[in-house]
């Protein structure tokens, strides 16, 4: 028993990375049928919602934010459907399974971060931004260096966090569908480009609305049956998972051992939620600060209601699914003797719908999760492009004077770009080792994005030379202390010791982040700074009511 | 915002009670859920042996569950909680403001 779990977790390079990223090498299954036809209904429906939605989408500001007419509950459904992708339902349910209590240390990391983006982010973000969070960044700071920043940081959170839905995506395609890596990943990246270049931010939410409602959908039943199967016993439940995998699943294991590692990963989860741009640029598709906190409310309580599913997934799966015949991996199996489920710890949920719906519900929830997939990265995609049209064609190339029609044309290039890109990323790392891409990602979400954001709306001495010199302090702190960690320097480079101990770098780059904004905004006497600090007080009005943006004073 | 319209609702006694009291809400509201995260993330990574007692002795279930949804179930209600107060009280607040604006210029 110890000897499995010690397997197991030695296969788990790191927490936050195994729930968000599907690695390791899959197998290609035989055709799935039913699975194939729910995901062409899907594909069929949404491109005809893709088509509705084009011909709404006539101005940039449609484009971007589906011209701010999203309702706040709809908006909280496409929130939380962002989040929830496909790693996050197979990794958190996969990390259940395998390791019991783990699994729901994990979820709230994820989860808390919520109720402090609406205290103290959602509605100023609504009232200073149009389209995305560097218009709130640059709103009293110099456009170019700003805009600069905010993009990279933006485009670098959005490809990484790409590369590591297009690899699991491929190989759950493979796995779920029985078709080629390499198909699976164009299928994906061109679905992707036609939803986003032609829908834009409209066909984006949608799309994301009907796969969260799927997925919760999918996911309550599942929970149900579980339960239902244990006669609507918690107790009888878990006392069945600890006779098959001991007492300790009920209780924390070793997954978060050290308090610098815990607080790092709570740092990590909370402040890179509050910087991922595809997040952000859902608050600008509502049309005010009250609709913008109502998605907030909406989303924890369809995020919240997601993970306690999990949680009970993953313990179904340990009594259906662990050591059941049919889902054991026997080539794996003879190999070290264990229980190994066909294509790894991650595929419990899947191989529970079929144990709990036959193939036909394992065909609702393989098309479930492509689709999934396919939301994700079209709202990842749409954030990327956005971030080079709006940031750095509109406002950096052509100083705040671009037209409507060409940054919208702008945008659909970029998404295309960004979209072989992605296709591309998917192929060039089928076999590489990406568990890291995604706290990368969270690591210069919450070491670059957030501190300049934060700053800007809450402290009136950030300056311009504050914020770039200390967001790209705080950028490559993350990304240096990433490469120089156990999974980049240890797995991948095949060191033997790490220069840096610590698997999150969160708690030391965000520190720098906020130590050297702070450091070079007060030592910042120049002409430029005074007026930037003047202009805090305008900003901090409108922030704090309103007044001013589009459509609110009418005069 | 205008240089005058910004006196404007600077000196708006319903601006003054608006930041006041929301900004002692929101921060009183973001402090209560980062006690009760860090307490819990404190006590996994120094003494996680609390968290595995048994709720009874006839029980499997730990106390480290009930615990852990209740601080799922806790941020959806302060959100929810913040939500109410700000899409009432507070946002009466904002109109008052914008139509003392209104009325002034």
């Amino acid at each position: 028993m110890i000897k499995f779990i010690l397997l197991f977790s030695l296969s788990i390079p790191s927490l936050l990375l195994a729930v968000d990223s599907l690695s390791g090498e899959v197998k290609q299954q035989p055709l799935n049928i039913s699975a194939i036809v729910m995901f062409l209904i899907f594909v069929g429906a949404t491109l005809g919602i893709t088509y509705w939605a084009a011909k709404r989408t006539k101005t940039a500001k449609d484009f971007y934010t589906a011209g701010g007419a999203i309702t706040g509950f709809q908006n909280g459904l496409a929130i939380a459907g962002d989040y929830m992708s496909a790693a996050s339902f197979l990794g958190i349910s996969g990390l259940v399974y395998l390791k019991g209590y783990d699994g729901l240390i994990y979820s709230i990391g994820f989860l808390v971060g919520w109720p402090i983006i609406l205290f103290l982010i959602a509605e100023q973000l609504r009232n200073l931004g149009r389209y995305s969070f560097a218009d709130v960044a640059s709103y009293r700071l110099k456009q170019v260096p700003i805009r600069i920043l905010a993009a990279s940081g933006s485009i670098a959170t959005v490809i990484l966090y790409l590369i590591a839905q297009m690899v699991g995506s491929g190989k759950l395609i493979q796995l779920l569908f029985g078709l080629q890596y390499e198909i699976a990943v164009i299928l994906v990246g061109v679905l992707m480009i036609l939803y986003v270049t032609f829908g834009g931010m409209l066909a984006t939410t949608w799309v994301q609305i009907i796969k969260a409602f799927l997925l919760l959908s999918g996911a309550t039943f599942m929970a149900l049956a579980v339960i239902e199967h244990f006669n609507f016993n918690f107790n009888t439940l878990f006392k069945a998972a600890t006779e098959i995998k001991g007492i300790e699943i009920m209780s924390p294991g070793g997954l978060v051992s050290d308090p610098i590692s815990a607080i790092s990963l709570a740092i990590a989860l909370m402040f890179g939620t509050a910087g991922l741009p595809h997040i952000l640029m859902r608050f600008f598709t509502v049309n005010d600060a009250k609709e913008a906190r109502k998605s907030v409310f909406y989303a924890t309580g369809f995020i919240g209601y997601f993970y306690i599913l999990t949680f009970i997934i993953g313990f179904g799966a340990i009594v259906l699914v662990y050591k059941n015949p049919i889902y054991i991996d026997g080539v794996k199996q003879a190999l070290n003797g264990s229980y190994p489920i066909l294509g790894g710890n991650n595929m419990a949920a899947i191989h529970l719908s079929h144990a709990v719906g036959g193939n036909l519900f394992l065909g609702f929830i393989s098309a479930v999760a492509f689709a999934t997939i396919l939301a994700v990265v079209s709202g990842l995609t749409l954030a990327g492009a956005s971030a080079i049209s709006h940031d750095l064609y509109s406002s950096v190339f052509k100083d705040g004077n671009a037209d409507s029609k060409t940054e919208m044309k702008i945008s659909k290039i970029a998404t295309i770009i960004l979209g072989l890109i992605a296709i591309m990323m998917g192929i060039a790392f089928e076999k590489q080792n990406i568990a890291f891409v995604v706290g990368l990602a969270f690591a210069i979400a919450a070491s670059a994005n957030f501190p300049v954001l934060f700053l800007s709306m809450y402290w009136k001495k950030l300056t311009t030379k504050g914020a770039v010199i200390g967001g790209s302090i705080g950028l490559a702190t993350a990304v240096l202390l990433v490469i120089l960690g156990p999974i980049v320097w240890v797995q991948i480079f095949d060191n033997n010791e790490a220069i840096f101990p610590y698997k999150y770098p969160a708690l030391f780059s965000v520190s720098m982040a906020f130590i050297s904004i702070w450091f070079f905004s007060i030592t910042d006497k120049s002409d430029n700074a005074k007026k930037e600090i003047k202009a805090y007080e305008s900003q901090y009005l409108r922030s704090q009511t309103g007044i001013g943006i589009d459509g609110v004073l009418k005069h | 915002m205008k240089e005058v319209d910004s006196k404007i609702v600077k000196n708006d006694p319903n601006f003054k009670e608006l930041i006041e009291k929301r900004t002692k809400f929101a921060w009183k509201l973001t402090i209560s859920i980062l006690v009760i995260y860090f307490a819990f993330i404190l006590t996994i990574a120094f003494k996680p042996s609390l968290l595995a007692i048994p709720i009874n002795s006839s029980s499997v279930t730990t106390i480290g569950i009930p615990i852990g949804i209740f601080i799922i179930v806790f941020s959806f209600i302060i959100t929810g909680i913040y939500v109410r107060r700000s899409n009432g009280e507070f946002d009466t607040l904002t109109t008052k403001i914008k139509q003392n604006l209104e009325s002034r210029e």
